[in-house]
């Protein structure tokens, strides 16, 4: 059989976007993802433990591809948010982005079916290298120096990836990439400590979040599409690989499930309240992880499926917004329902996904993550999750359809968005309704076989009311007005140390530096020139080295002199 | 669909009667807790009215302290960009929203240099 590593067509396909334009470059960009994904599910068919593409660096023996039910079910993924992402920027000429966008997804696809860490590393990095470019690509000045940020964090992760690496490497002579665990400290096993950081980092977890809702926001419509499908689910499939049950991401996915959302409530930017959002996603699926029985993995990898599909179509659904008003800050917008009413049905099919409304996607995957918590007695992990199921139905669920569909008519010129970008976001409508009423197509792609029926009259009623009150909460504070108006502004996060406090005490630093310079240097120039004064003082004309001398004084004093001789000659 | 005529959510009356069935459905779901059996498998749980006081302490919650969160974090818009942007012109730091977006089908997102 003829075996392509699933990344190859999109490097191809990238190389080709260079010198194809126009309808060529349209209908290979969107070839790719299809005949990929028949390419894959033919590879996946072939039985258990596929792999292929053995190289060898150095010593270590490498491995291109190897798929097992985990990685195939990403695989899939990510040809299917290609495609939608495809079809959603297939209006843009623009060919730094198209490029850059092939080349992201392919490295996405190396790095899910890397079969060992050093050709992860590779892909790791490469999905850094190719993604700032669709940052980049808005070309504005927010964007270059939020880009700038972006690539710096990830490359820092890539080195910790690295250096975790050569610490492995040398302990298991092997770089088998499978599970690792994090037993003991740092100090005994800097390798897995190292591994686990860098994948976190990727992982947004709490401290080193701010990449993702600083970059994502700055990219062009089109471009955040794309990067909030991949980056991060490839560090969730790693973290799943290789950390499954690891106890500490329970309560690392826990706060990230929890502290967006109240961020996410007074942010303005729409598409930066989805930034934060997507982190309280990522929580639900590494709190899966952490908890690691066969339930909680299925659960959270199950969840990143939907994510990237129900946080896609929102992501689509602003970015339309923005493509068609230019505004996209809460405070601006209002009242394009009359005006855009297809994106609006659209974008609530996606808010009801990500709020798991029972016949959406979100429900039949966050459930499972739930159940898995409370049979496994993390009792205060689920009441953090039910708190952030309810808040993210406040705000992705409510607010984002709200403030920019409802609320004040902010009376904006608008009309629907290309027909591309509705096929785009119809796709994955469709998707998350269908996943939503028959889940059981996206179970029996999941890496272990159970059953689970997330449609019983507890679940449903119990989510029901969850929901239904979380709404009676927005609609008694809206009518009270007590809830916080939108306002142009910047709220404080982590990055404030590193784009605020470090500049500042740097900035402060070279100042009293340079100033303390400047004193030595004008002291030693003042220094100088008084000296310099002083000399020419006493040799200019009148000054006591350029008098003239009476001969007869010179005499008395050679007399005084040999006076003095003698007085001391006589002692 | 045009400015002029009334849409459906402009007219006060259709916004009160949608409240109004929105509110009978939130007290027939409260009103479930007391009819149906759920099994339960967490000590609270099981407490009617459980899921639905939660869901709106907990929103109710989450709002007032978010606004409160806006007395110590909220800072001008421009208060990175100030710092951030000094090399780039004024009309680049705006980036889209200083593009117009008329009547024509190109516009916001970043390139669209033709090539």
């Amino acid at each position: 059989m003829f075996e392509v590593a699933p990344f190859i067509p999109f490097f191809i396909a990238a190389a080709l976007g260079l010198f194809l334009r126009g309808w060529m470059r349209a209908v290979l960009f969107i070839a790719v993802p299809v005949v990929g994904l028949a390419n894959l599910w033919l590879l996946g068919t072939g039985g258990a433990g596929i792999e292929f593409g053995h190289y060898a660096i150095l010593d270590f023996n490498l491995l291109l591809f190897k798929a097992d039910k985990l990685s195939l079910l990403f695989g899939y993924l990510f040809h299917i948010a290609a495609l939608i992402s495809v079809i959603y920027a297939l209006h843009v000429r623009d060919t730094l982005q198209q490029v850059a966008s092939m080349l992201y997804a392919g490295s996405a696809l190396g790095a899910v079916f890397a079969g060992d860490l050093l050709t992860l590393f590779i892909f790791w990095e490469l999905l850094a290298l190719t993604s700032v470019f669709l940052v980049w690509a808005r070309r504005s000045g927010r964007a270059y120096v939020a880009g700038l940020r972006y690539f710096t964090l990830h490359i820092l992760s890539g080195l910790l990836l690295l250096g975790g690496i050569i610490f492995y490497g040398q302990t298991h002579g092997t770089l088998e990439f499978d599970q690792i665990g994090l037993d003991g400290n740092v100090l005994d096993n800097p390798a897995s400590w190292m591994i686990f950081l860098a994948f976190g980092i990727k992982c947004a977890f709490p401290f080193f979040h701010n990449w993702l809702t600083d970059a994502y926001p700055e990219s062009t419509p089109t471009g955040t599409v794309f990067l909030s499908a991949f980056t991060t689910k490839v560090a969730v499939y790693a973290l799943a690989r290789a950390y499954p049950g690891t106890e500490l991401l329970v309560y690392i996915g826990a706060t990230m499930a929890c502290f967006p959302i109240f961020y996410a409530v007074i942010e303005n930017d729409l598409r930066r309240v989805l930034a934060y959002s997507l982190i309280n996603q990522l929580g639900f699926m590494v709190v899966g992880i952490g908890i690691g029985t066969s339930l909680a993995i299925n659960g959270a990898v199950a969840h990143a499926f939907n994510d990237v599909i129900f946080k896609g179509l929102l992501f689509m659904s602003m970015g339309a917004v923005l493509h068609v008003t230019g505004k996209i800050n809460g405070s601006e917008l209002g009242g394009l329902y009359k005006k855009m009413p297809k994106t609006t049905v659209l974008c609530i099919i996606g808010a009801a996904s990500i709020s798991a409304f029972p016949l959406f996607s979100g429900f039949v995957s966050k459930s499972m993550v739930m159940s898995a918590a409370i049979k496994n007695g993390y009792d205060w992990v689920w009441l953090i999750l039910l708190f952030a199921s309810a808040g993210v139905f406040h705000h992705a669920g409510i607010k984002i359809p709200y403030f920019a569909f409802f609320a004040h008519d902010a009376k904006l010129p608008a009309r629907e968005p290309p027909v591309n970008m509705l096929i785009a976001m119809s796709i994955a409508a469709a998707l998350c309704l269908i996943i939503g009423v028959y889940p059981q197509a996206l179970y029996s792609l999941l890496p272990y076989d159970i059953s689970y029926t997330p449609y019983d009259v507890t679940h449903v009623l119990t989510q029901l009311q969850l929901l239904f009150f979380s709404a009676l909460a927005f609609v008694w504070l809206n009518l009270r007005h007590l809830y916080p108006p939108e306002l142009p502004s910047v709220n404080l996060d982590v990055e404030w140390i590193y784009r605020r406090l470090v500049p500042d005490a740097l900035r402060g630093l070279f100042n009293r530096l340079f100033a303390l310079d400047n004193r030595l240097r004008s002291a030693a120039v003042g220094g100088v020139a008084r000296l310099v004064e002083g000399v020419a003082n006493h040799h200019r004309a009148d000054g006591i080295m350029a008098r003239n001398w009476l001969t007869g004084s010179m005499v008395a004093g050679v007399v005084l002199l040999l006076g003095i001789y003698l007085v001391l000659g006589w002692l | 669909m045009s400015g002029e005529k009334q849409d459906f959510f402009d007219n006060p009356n259709n916004i009160r009667n949608m409240l109004r069935v929105f509110y009978v459905i939130c007290a027939l779901l409260f009103a479930a807790d007391f009819v149906v059996h759920r099994h339960t498998e967490f000590r609270f749980e099981g407490l009617p009215g459980f899921y639905p006081i939660y869901g709106f302490v907990g929103c109710v919650i989450l709002v007032f302290a978010a606004k409160w969160m806006r007395t110590f974090l909220m800072r001008p818009e421009d208060y990175y960009d100030k710092r951030e942007l000094t090399d780039f012109n004024s009309d680049d730091s705006d980036g889209i929203d200083a593009l117009s977006h008329e009547d024509t089908n190109t516009s916001v997102n970043g390139g669209h240099q033709r090539v």
